[in-house]
This record gives structure tokens, sequence and C-alpha cells, in this order.
């Protein structure tokens, strides 16, 4: 059972004789062992209104709160999504206090008592949250040392803090950090100039903490967001439109009413549910109903989609770099190449359906969710039922892993809407087909490229055309607030998917443009390295392409344009740990049934943080057309390493998720809806099929932490190309590398 | 109307009452026994997170009604597996080698694991890789899954 505290909020007398300064803040928060494996606390159920917690991103109370007991609880915005930034910000703040581990715990994503960081995206837990925590965290210490110096009085350079305790560099009895502070709040701005712990110092920076939630998850004790229940709650499930647009036209609602535990059929425009007392009864009754829909058919033909995409309204150009005089210089060039890529539309594939309770107590809404974004969600959810922000709480609970804006934010409307018309605590469990049919899609991509060499075969000239949807990473429209016609965003948002349609190289005309489509087939949301996947794509397959018609090695013709030294370094070093071969591509012997060749790509993500190089082995059987990719080579330099091993469980997700998405993954629908709906029809990599991921990471203590989550996926897909090519002189410039497209391609050559 | 339904569930014999008896065991498990081992994803036997072990077969319990479940049939979910204190040997191993990123699959990657090796003590890589062929896993966590498998094969 989710156990569900309630804290009491106090105001001590003193407090509020004194006035604002020194209001004293008690969480009765969740007990916890001293083992650093225990669970994570469920975050307490506390009221919206009138709670003195500070949720200010500017106020060490926000981040920061020490109990009497001496332990920390630290607010954090950002979510863990399951790549283990609880623990690794769990690391940054015990470091920076001096405390052991297990005297930190992180609260994440609550509205109520956490500051809002921004959603979690875009690989910035650690890069921007954690920085933010970190900073607050050296703010608290030094004004622990400012309390502790006064009382003592002494100067606060003779003091030193040790395992929550501050105490005479010369010795002698100390005070701990629960005697200083005595449950007030710091009342303190973080502190800009406040200087965070020298690196050199380190003990668990830097170290592979083991996660703090994985013994719980793999013994059954873990509570998700799917497991969570409210005393009094019920079961809803949607029934979604068979057709994107379709107008509900009516529903035969007798043959599910009569079934037992039915409490209510909901219907609210386009919006349709059932609430039963069982989960199980929910899915008997959604299935017994007879809804009548209108025709609708908005979606393009899936066989004509480029055509569509290229096709698609123009809202405006982004030009994302201009250098000296791309078209003329073309005009000039000893050769001109050119070519077209495409990259077909994803889902984000949870295994765990989306899911999510909201309850209403007394007018205002708590609504329980996995979503990566809390705090917009929140006034997503205000906006759609009319109330004020202040009546709204969201509490994040881990789901499944989402990869980005899947389906947890609508079902945490649907859970709202159903909430509101039965009024009792609504749990919502998407189905399968629920989530592969309606969370948001990573929007198809097209790109064309066009480059002009010399008579040596450098690039002289680079001018590139991306065909993308407008808007940026906005919040996605919840599907309950269209489909009921209530308040809600319609900006497309796709997250901000131009990062990376420049490129890292030196050459001395380039032009790279997005043209923003006003329009794109199915809604679109980011997907794990938005934009960033499909531009490197492109580039690094478009650059191999040039390197092969100069008769370059493609890793030396990249180090030849590239003028950075840390990028230089990730080339050279992914190339010493795959025994790179110099030569160019393709191989030249390119007989028997299995192609086996190597290929080779490189990111500086957002061309201002991670670097990551990478060099992918690919084997492809010339009687199927099958691709399999045995081994990926990764080198990455993310700055400051927080925690190696999360650092590499990422790098392997990252290369085994991206070859998936590459050889297998591609949404099919027809003019009316998505129809691959299940696992059946949207494979996704098994471990049969698994490369084996060989890395080295660069770790730069002294230096910023950078995101890690995302940009080592940038580099798959061209990698993967490039070795295919190099395999068999075929190049592959459409996701996915189906068997069917390897084939033709083999056929032609 | 609710009928009475015994089960033996972890090592403790148990008692419930549902309206259907085609409810899936995945239901009854997770909803009336509270049991958060067993995951629901798809509700079609599709990616195995909803895996149990039915006399010590890995079974998928979302497609197991319970009408067909045969009285006395021994019913162990990764709870009764280990616990915290207390893991399983699959469940040890796996802890040691941090082989989960959300988590969400490793129910059905450790039910089926352990399951494999009670059958075949020493399973090579493609053993392993075989028999969790229908097991899907979303966050790329697969390299450290065999690797578990393979310490949890040498510790047992």
């Amino acid at each position: 059972m989710s156990r569900i505290t309630t804290p009491d909020t106090t105001l001590s007398r003193r407090a509020l004789l004194q006035g604002g300064g020194a209001l004293v803040v008690s969480f009765a928060l969740p007990p916890r062992d001293a083992s650093a494996q225990t669970p994570p606390p469920i975050p307490p159920a506390l009221p919206t209104k009138g709670f003195a917690k500070s949720v200010a991103g500017d106020e060490v109370d926000g981040f920061v709160a020490i109990g009497a007991d001496g332990r920390v609880t630290v607010f954090s915005g950002k979510v863990d999504l399951g790549t283990g930034v609880r623990t690794a910000l769990t690391q940054m703040a015990a470091e920076e206090l001096d405390l052991p581990l297990e005297s930190v715990t992180v609260i994440q994503g609550d509205t109520g008592v956490t500051p809002d960081q921004g959603p979690t995206y875009g690989s910035l837990s650690i890069q921007n949250g954690g920085a933010q925590i970190r900073q607050a965290a050296a703010t608290a210490r030094q004004a622990l040392i400012g309390l502790a110096a006064e009382r003592l009085g002494v100067t606060p350079g003779s003091l030193l803090v040790k395992n929550g305790t501050i105490q005479a560099k010369t010795g002698g009895p100390g005070i701990a950090f629960g005697d200083l502070l005595r449950e007030k709040r710091f009342a303190l701005k973080v502190d800009k100039d406040a200087k965070p712990k020298d690196p050199a110092l380190y003990t668990l920076v830097g170290t592979s903490v083991a996660r703090l939630d994985l013994p719980a998850k793999i013994t059954g004790t873990f509570t998700y967001m799917q497991d969570f229940r409210v005393p009094g709650m019920v079961h809803g499930r949607v029934v979604r439109p068979p057709a994107i647009g379709a107008t509900l036209e009516g529903v035969d609602d007798a043959d599910a009413l009569s079934l037992p535990g039915v409490i209510k059929v909901v219907r609210e425009g386009n919006f349709l549910a059932v609430v039963a007392e069982t989960e199980w009864g929910a899915v008997k009754a959604a299935a017994a109903l007879k809804p009548r829909w209108s025709p609708s058919a908005t979606l393009p033909d899936q066989a004509r989609l480029w055509q569509h995409v290229r096709g698609s309204k123009v809202s405006k150009d982004d030009v994302t770099s201009n250098v000296g005089d791309a078209a003329a210089s073309l005009k000039g060039a000893a050769r001109v190449l050119a070519a077209t890529y495409d990259f077909a539309i994803h889902t984000h594939g949870s295994i765990g359906p989306s899911c999510s309770v909201a309850e209403f107590k007394d007018g205002a809404l708590t609504c329980w969710t996995a979503s990566q974004m809390t705090h917009a969600l929140r006034r997503q959810l205000a906006a759609m039922t009319r109330m004020s922000t202040e009546d709204v709480r969201c509490v994040y609970l881990e789901g499944s892993g989402c990869y980005g804006r899947n389906g947890h934010e609508d079902a945490a409307a649907d859970a709202t809407l159903l909430a509101r018309a039965v009024g009792r605590p609504v749990r919502v469990q998407w189905s399968r087909a629920d989530e592969h049919g309606w969370d948001p899609k990573g929007p198809p991509t097209l790109i064309d490229l066009e480059a002009g060499l010399d008579t040596d075969g450098a690039v002289v000239a680079w001018s590139s055309q991306f065909f993308v949807p407008e808007g940026g990473a906005g919040n996605v429209p919840l599907v309950a607030a269209d489909l009921a016609n209530l308040p809600h965003e319609t900006a497309l948002a796709p997250g901000n998917i131009v990062q990376n349609s420049a490129i890292p190289y030196t050459i001395a005309n380039v032009r790279t443009v997005c043209h923003r489509l006003a329009d794109t087939p199915l809604r679109p949301s980011w997907i794990r390295t938005p934009g960033r996947m499909q531009n490197t794509y492109a580039n690094e397959a478009f650059l191999d392409e040039l390197a092969a018609a100069a008769g370059v090695d493609p890793a030396a013709y990249r180090l030849r344009a590239l003028k950075d030294p840390r990028g230089t370094e990730v080339i050279e070093r992914v190339m010493a740990l795959a025994k790179w071969e110099n030569r160019p591509s393709p191989k030249a012997e390119r007989d028997g049934d299995v192609l086996r060749g190597r290929g080779i790509s490189y990111v500086r993500y957002e061309l201002y943080r991670t670097y990551v190089a990478g060099i992918a082995e690919v084997e492809v059987e010339r009687r199927t057309g099958a691709i399999r990719v045995p081994r990926f080579f990764v080198v990455q330099d993310c700055g400051q390493i927080i925690n190696p091993d999360g650092v590499r469980s990422q790098i392997e997700g990252n290369v085994i998720q991206t070859v998936s998405r590459v050889l297998k993954e591609e949404v099919t629908f027809d003019r009316s809806a998505v129809t691959s709906l299940d696992w059946a029809s949207y494979p996704i990599l098994t471990f049969p099929e698994i490369p084996e991921v060989v890395m080295e990471l660069i770790d730069r203590p002294t230096e910023k932490p950078w995101g890690a989550g995302e940009p080592s996926a940038a580099i798959v897909p061209s990698a993967i190309s490039n070795a295919v090519f190099d395999a068999t002189g075929v190049r592959m410039r459409s996701v996915p590398f189906s068997p069917v497209k390897m084939q033709a391609g083999l056929q032609a050559t | 109307m609710a009928q009475p339904v015994s089960l033996h569930v972890n090592r403790r014999a148990v008692s419930v009452r549902v309206d259907d008896p085609e409810t899936p065991l995945l239901y009854v498990l997770r909803n009336d026994l509270e049991l958060h081992g067993p995951r629901f994803g798809c509700g079609l036997g599709q990616c195995g997170a909803c895996t149990v072990h039915i006399d010590g077969a890995a079974v998928r319990s979302c497609i197991t009604p319970l009408s067909s479940l045969k009285p006395g049939q021994a019913i162990v979910t990764l709870e009764g597996l280990g616990s915290p204190e207390g893991p399983h040997p699959v469940q040890a191993a796996f802890i040691a080698e941090q082989a989960a990123q959300c988590g969400y699959c490793i129910n059905g990657m450790v039910m089926q694991s352990a399951a494999l090796l009670s059958r075949n003590a020493k399973p090579s890589d493609a053993e392993i890789k075989q028999e969790l062929s229908a097991n899907l896993c979303r966050c790329g966590t697969h390299a450290r899954i065999v690797r578990a498998v393979k310490r949890a094969a040498s510790a047992i």
C-alpha cells in the first residue's frame, strides 16, 4: 500500500512575533532508514493553499531545508525519468554540504514544494537543475558557517564542515547543522558568488554511487505512478476516436452500464470515457461502449509522406548559420554534390502506458503524475478546468521511462476530467493502443543538402535546408482538452528541433536554413535528442559522402575541418578505441554473403556543450538486406562527470535505443489515425539484436557538468549509415534502414 | 455477481472476489493483492513486464485469465522471489550490475531470468538473449541485464 503522510505546517509564535524573517517550517517527511538504498519517499500530500514552504527558484529555502535532526531535504523541480538523476542530485547536494549521502533526501517535481526549474528535458537536469541546487547548497553552507562563527565568536575562515557538523580547524566540539538552524528558514537569496567546493576535495561527486532507487525497483517494493492508490479511488478508461478529428455523434452505453461496478459513462464533446469501481471493470466497460463517430480523414497518404512534407506551408525560415556566401561558392566549386535525407515519425514507446490519479478536494485539484514537467502541467490543468493555478497541485511520481513528452500529461488531463465528473479520485491507465496511438510523435524530418568541393576535395561550400514543423519546446496541447473543447494551447511544440542544423566544422561558406512548417501529420512533441538526432544524421552522413567523393578517410576528413581541441580529442580517442583503419570508404572488397564495415560520426551537442564521437561496426546480410550492429564505440566529454556509471548507463541506453529507432522504427498511419498500435506493428530492438557498447569517458572535474542524457544518441544514425556505406557502397538516406530499403540499394549497385 | 477465488501467491493462500472469472491474473495481483512487482505493459503478452512464475514457469499474467488457473498452482511474483533485505540471487545480481534505468520492465527481466536459471544453471550469452527475446526494454539496459544474469548464474 502506498502510505501518504500529511505534514503539519506550523508557524512558531516567536517567529510570528519577529515578523516574516524567520518563519519556521516543519516537515513531517516520511522516515528513512540509514540505508542509502531505500525507495524514494512518496511526496507528502500537502495542502495547496497557505503552505509556507518557499518554492522560489532564487531562494535557498526553495531548494534546501534542514531538519532538527540535521537531515537535509533537497527540493528539485527536475525529476528522475529513470536516468538516475535523483541519485546524481543527491550526490551534488551532499557533496556541497559535506554530508553523507544518506543524510540527504531529494523531493522531486511537486509543485507544492519544489521550485519550477523548467521541464526535465534537453539533458539539462545536471547542467542547469543540478547547478542551481549546487549553488543553493553552497549558499546554505556559507550561511551555516556564518551562523557557527557567530555562535562561537570566531571568524568563518577558522571553521571547517565535516559530516554535518561545523567545528574549528584546530579541533574541539562542533555544532551540528540541525542545532544551528533549528528548522528555521534560511531566508536568503541564492548567492551566485557563494563559492562551491573545490572539485579537488570531492568525495562523492565523480564516483559511481549506486542508484538509490534500484533495490526497491528490482524487488518490487518501489511505488511507480502506475502503483499509486488513494483511498476511495476508482478507475477510468478513455475511449479515443477511431479517426483523428472525428465527431462523437452518439453513444449506446446500455451494455456498458449493465456491467457490474460501472459508475459512469463520461461524455464531454468528443471526450469519451468510463469510470468503474475496478480497473478490469473499466476495461470491459470501455470495450462494451458503442460510440458512433463521424468519418474523418485528415492525414496524408503515408506512401507520399515526403512529398506532403515538402509541399507543406512554410510559416517562416530560421537561418541557423550563415557564413561567407554559400550560393556563390557552390556555383564556383570544382564539384557539387547534393543529397536528400529523411527520418521517419517515431513514438516514445514507453513500456508502461501513461497513467495518472486526480482528486478534487475542497475546491482544489491534486494530480499525481509521471509528467516530466509538473509545473507546466499544473498551468495546463488550471487552464483546462478554468481553475486558479494556486488551486492545482501536481505531484511527480516516477513512471515508465518517457524519453520526452509522451502521454503522461494527457493521462493527467483525462484523470482530471473524470475526477471532476464523478466527484471521486480517479486513476486513469492508458492501454497499449492508447499510448502507441495517441502519445505525441517525433515529427517527420526531411533534409536537403548541397556542398561544393575544391580540386583537392576540401569542402568550400555547404548549404542545407530542413523541413521541420514550427514551434519550440512549449506545452503540447492536451488530448482531453482538445476533445472536450476546453481551453488549451493550439501551437505546435516539437521541441527545439533546429538545434544542430548548423555544423561544428570550419568551412568558409555555410548556409543552413530551417523551413518551419505550419503543420505536420500527427501531434508532434520531442523524443530523445529531438532534431539534434535527425539533423546530425543528415549532416554527418552527407559529410561522409563528401569524404568518399574526395577519396579521403572519413575520420581524417572530419579532423581536417574541425578547429576545436576537445572535439578533436574525442574523435582521435574513439579511433584508437575502435582500432580505426585509415582508408577511404567504401571498402575495396565487398564480396560474400555478409558485408562488414565501419562508420564514424561526431557531434558537439547544440554546438556549445557535450562532445561525442562514435564508430559503428555493421554487418549487412546481402540476401535479406538485414543490417546488424554488433559493436558501437563511443567517446564522450561532458565536462565534469557527477556519476561515471550513471553516464555510462545513459550512453549504453542512447546507443541501443537509437539502433532500434534507426533499424526498425516507423509509425504507420492510414488517412484517419495511427495504425501501429502495438509492439507487433511497431517492433523495437530485442536482446539478440543489441550491440556491444564500448566506451571511454573523458572527465574534466574542474569544468562545468554538461548534459549526458541525450548527446550520444545524436551520432548513432549517421555512424550506422556511414558503416553501411563502407560495407556495401550503398548510402542509406532514409530512416528506418529497413531490409527492403537495403535490398533495393544493393540491387541498384 | 462477485465470486470468491482461491489463489496461492508468494507461499500464502489468499482469497479474492471478482466479478469476472476471465479477469487477467495481473489485475488481481496488482489491485486486489496490492503487489507492485508485476506490471501492466501491453495487456497483449508482447512485452513481458507482467511476468510471474506459475509452478516455476515464467508466464505472462496479463493474458492469463483466472479461469485458466488450476487449484493449488503456486504463483510467485517479484516480491515473493526476494526482498530488499534478502534479495534472490538474480535480484542481487541485477542490483550489483545496476541493471535498470527506469526499471519498469525489470520485473519481467528478473522473473524470466530466474525461470531460465532454474532450468539451465549455466546459460550462454546466446541462450540468455534468446530467453529474453520477448521481454522488451526501451531504456536500452539490455547489456547490463545479460551481465546480471551471468553474474547470478555464477553465484547460484
